[in-house]
């Protein structure tokens, strides 16, 4: 039997990764890997809490919806990045350092 | 030790020790590919989970959609920035990386520390579910229930999430356009 604890050891280690990678990284892309991967580690909390909810589901509902904002989140930054790299010919978000003007 | 008890310490050491990898490894297309491997891995715990609907949405959007959009992201952003970037970071290798490296490991102790105060497996409303049998049995219809559910209890977050999808598809088709006119 695996206890939720075991879960919330997990996601919390998967969480402090993605932490690291936002903070040390120098590309996009990778800070965007990151985030998914905090995203991640969230929804393996969602869906160890749903187990206990057999009724209504919530936790594993509520973890598909997450995984589909992760989905449009990606596609508008992913823009985001290549509308960046074409102005700057850089993704590191350290020499993006001015607005449109 | 039981054998859903080893899959899950399999999985959990392929998740973390990938996640670690990806953070970790200099070279940057090969860290988008194994990048693949911890999203299966966690496909694999959902299913120990027992959310295996979840399970195959993650496979299917996550590795199907979303890294295959990095993947294009990526191809399309050139060589120069990698090579850059490359030299950039052996260069900053130990003292741009200790800040990084402490904040996430005091993060990683708070959590650890919240997670074995709160003890989840007491918590009341848990117990209340197993003592009125609502805890998911690895032989239930589970996906059945999800439909109906998101059909009816559901349905108003569907809604918004269906309309922000679409907001979220015209926002993205906006942006990656060529300007036409300044």
């Amino acid at each position: 039997m695996i206890t939720l604890t075991d879960f919330l050891t997990v996601s919390a280690a998967l969480f402090c990764i993605g932490l690291y990678m936002i903070v040390s990284k120098h590309n996009a892309i990778q800070i965007l890997i990151g985030i998914e991967l905090m995203l991640n580690a969230a929804i393996l909390n969602l869906v160890a809490f749903g187990k206990y909810d057999s009724l209504n589901n919530s936790g594993q509902i509520f973890a598909l919806f997450a995984i589909v904002l992760a989905a449009a989140t990606t596609a508008v930054a992913l823009a985001i990045i290549l509308n960046v790299y074409r102005r700057y010919k850089t993704i590191d978000p350290g020499e993006i350092n001015k607005l449109r003007d | 030790m039981t054998l859903v008890r080893v899959l899950f310490y399999l999985m959990s050491f392929i998740v973390l020790a990938s996640a670690v990898f990806v953070a970790s490894t200099r070279n940057l297309v090969r860290s988008v590919f194994i990048f693949f491997i911890t999203l299966f891995a966690l496909a694999g715990l959902y299913v120990l989970a027992l959310a295996d609907f979840v399970a195959i949405t993650q496979i299917v959007i996550y590795v199907g959609g979303i890294l295959v959009l990095i993947l294009f992201a990526f191809m399309l952003s050139g060589k120069e920035t990698l090579n850059t970037l490359q030299q950039h970071n052996s260069k900053l290798l130990s003292i741009g990386k200790l800040p990084a490296l402490l904040l996430a490991g005091l993060f990683l102790i708070v959590m650890l520390n919240i997670v074995w105060k709160a003890d989840a497996d007491n918590l009341p409303w848990i117990k209340q579910a197993i003592a009125t049998n609502a805890v998911i049995t690895p032989n239930a219809l589970v996906t059945d229930n999800i439909g109906i559910n998101l059909m009816t209890r559901y349905l108003l977050p569907f809604e918004a999430v269906s309309i922000l999808l679409m907001i979220a598809l015209v926002g993205a088709a906006h942006l990656s356009r060529k300007e036409a006119t300044g």
